[in-house]
């Protein structure tokens, strides 16, 4: 394999005497699915904040496509290519579906120091954001105010946003969490449709969704990696078994 | 949405009767009385769009008005009576302040946010007090309203039409700005910061530049305030009056383009009500005591403002 496109070395973080990320090295490379895993408390959704650029790291650096990106924030990260996804629905609840995409698409698309022309007709924000609806199976819902969608719809939407930066780097917080059978199975279908396209690091508590989707599985425990490897392999991993998959075993 | 046109239709019609039809009844008490309404209302309505579509409270929008008025009534002290060199001193002068204040204060947010925006403006106010050339305390007359050519302010009715004119621009341009790319990013950035972020936006320089806007509108208003009173005095720079604009554009509901003005025409109106026209001598003397608990009243009651009365956010 060539260089990563994404890597981590020796990333830490504090919460007072708490370790949460704790040295972490990681690489994931063009078009990899990564999931990392672990049980609750772990840190996986510090180190997807630390990744984003949310939260300030203590030590350690980001490499992103061959550039230090550690210094940098994250709405500068995000105009990099990284997009995120968070483990509690964050929308902007007030805006209709179509905006929100279309939100996502503007930031992308230059500066918006542009004060006259109304945005929400302007095509080149519309279309692409109605393409990316379609894409995630909420086109039909393209006008509804999005507080008033329904859990599942709003993951899907958190999806389509992310999608619409043109992302190079996914970061999915927990995309199945609160989803019932139905949900949860349209979801995976959506991101296996994206595997290979564009590089997914997925944080997922739902092994079924982890072992369908990725490509390698990293195990997090107390801030640290504890083993990073197949999902067959780590299906067999005694110290993974005993750390995390044992509970549910 | 057609509701909303005849609505509008029928109040921009009624206040522009309004002259004749109060010249005609000998009363050019209204004529003054809704002057002033809707002159704070473009004080109200530039601070809808940093307090309402931006979230960014400030407490001391009243700075505007103190610079704007200043402006004229120094220019004109000096004997510059030219109204575009009034005016434009006036906003352009208020443009200024309002990046100094919003460039250190923009950077802190919630309660600090109101304390810096307030802090600036009192540093302001007694700056004014300070004035002694200007009046200091007492304030100072202005010598003659701003001369325009073609365009005569010292005529009552020219006047008031001239202030309806600016009044209905202001809520165009906000109008305009909160739905172009730049309000749309004002407005993601106060729906969800977080989010806002995660899809690529600095919010930082829309917000600055959204303050920037809003007090050059407030200091276009402080402009004609001082014509309309053709008095100044730092007590336009009063905290109370800061909190009163900011309490017109709560009342008539944040982040909708009706809810500024109601809220001017219905603060306003209340308060020369209960001050002047109630019979009882009681209200008349301690109008404020019976003003606050109204205020708070309609507060409860609407919450989305008065122009929530009239249907939904109007984004």
């Amino acid at each position: 394999m060539g260089e990563a496109l994404l890597e981590v070395r020796n990333l830490a973080k504090s919460f007072g005497a708490l370790r949460a990320t704790d040295g972490v090295d990681l690489e994931v490379h063009e078009g990899e699915t990564l999931a990392i895993i672990g049980p609750n408390g772990a840190g996986k959704t510090t180190l997807i904040s630390q990744l984003a650029g949310n939260l300030r790291s203590d030590a350690g650096r980001v490499r992103f496509a061959g550039e230090d990106v550690t210094a940098l924030s994250a709405p500068r990260r995000a105009r990099k290519g990284f997009a995120r996804s968070f483990q509690i629905t964050s929308v902007f609840p007030e805006f209709s579906t179509l905006e929100n995409v279309a939100l996502a698409v503007q930031a992308h698309a230059g500066h918006s120091l542009r004060f006259w022309r109304p945005a929400m007709s302007d095509p080149a924000l519309i279309e692409p954001a109605r393409q990316v609806l379609k894409e995630v199976g909420l086109e039909t819902r393209a006008g509804v105010i999005a507080a008033n969608l329904s859990h599942g719809e709003h993951r899907q939407l958190e999806v389509a946003m992310a999608l619409a930066t043109q992302p190079r780097l996914l970061l999915l917080d927990e995309p199945m969490a609160g989803m019932g059978i139905e949900e949860s199975e349209r979801m995976i279908a959506l991101l296996a449709s994206l595997k290979g396209r564009l590089t997914i690091i997925l944080v997922e508590h739902d092994m079924d969704a982890v072992f369908r989707l990725a490509d390698r599985i990293s195990v997090l425990v107390y801030g640290r990696i504890i083993a990073t490897d197949s999902p067959d392999k780590i299906k067999l991993n005694a110290e993974v078994r005993k750390a995390y998959l044992g509970e549910e075993a | 949405m057609k509701t909303r046109a005849i609505l509008w239709g029928a109040f921009v019609l009624l206040l522009a009767a309004l002259p004749p039809v109060a010249l005609e009844l000998g009363q050019p008490f209204y004529l003054d009385l809704v002057r002033r309404i809707m002159i704070f209302a473009i004080a109200a309505i530039s601070l809808n769009l940093i307090l309402g579509y931006g979230g960014m409270v400030s407490f001391g929008h009243a700075a505007y008005l103190g610079v704007g008025g200043y402006a004229v009534g120094i220019l004109a002290f000096h004997g510059f009576d030219n109204g575009l060199l009034q005016w434009g001193a006036a906003i352009g002068g208020s443009a200024l302040v309002a990046l100094a204040i919003g460039a250190v204060s923009i950077r802190t947010s919630g309660v600090y946010f109101i304390m810096i925006t307030l802090a600036f403006t009192q540093m302001l106010y007694y700056l004014g007090v300070s004035l002694e050339e200007y009046g200091g305390d007492d304030g100072m007359r202005l010598r003659t309203r701003s001369e325009f050519p073609l365009v005569d302010l010292k005529d009552p009715v020219t006047f008031y039409y001239v202030v309806l004119g600016l009044m209905l621009l202001s809520i165009f341009i906000v109008f305009k700005l909160v739905n172009s790319r730049f309000g749309m990013v004002l407005r993601a950035a106060k729906s969800n910061e977080a989010r806002a972020l995660a899809i690529g936006f600095s919010p930082y320089p829309y917000r600055l530049a959204a303050f920037v806007i809003a007090g050059a509108m407030g200091g276009l208003a402080g402009a004609l305030l001082v014509n309309h009173t053709s008095y100044l005095t730092p007590d336009f720079m009063h905290w109370t009056r800061s909190g009163e604009i900011m309490f017109m554009v709560i009342l008539g509901g944040m982040a909708t383009h009706a809810g500024p003005v109601a809220g001017a025409f219905a603060f306003l109106l209340v308060e020369d009500m209960l001050s002047a026209w109630v019979p009882l001598a009681f209200v008349r003397e301690h109008w404020q005591l019976f003003l606050g608990p109204l205020l708070v009243l309609s507060v409860l009651f609407f919450r989305r403002g008065l122009a929530g009365i009239f249907g939904k956010h109007d984004g």
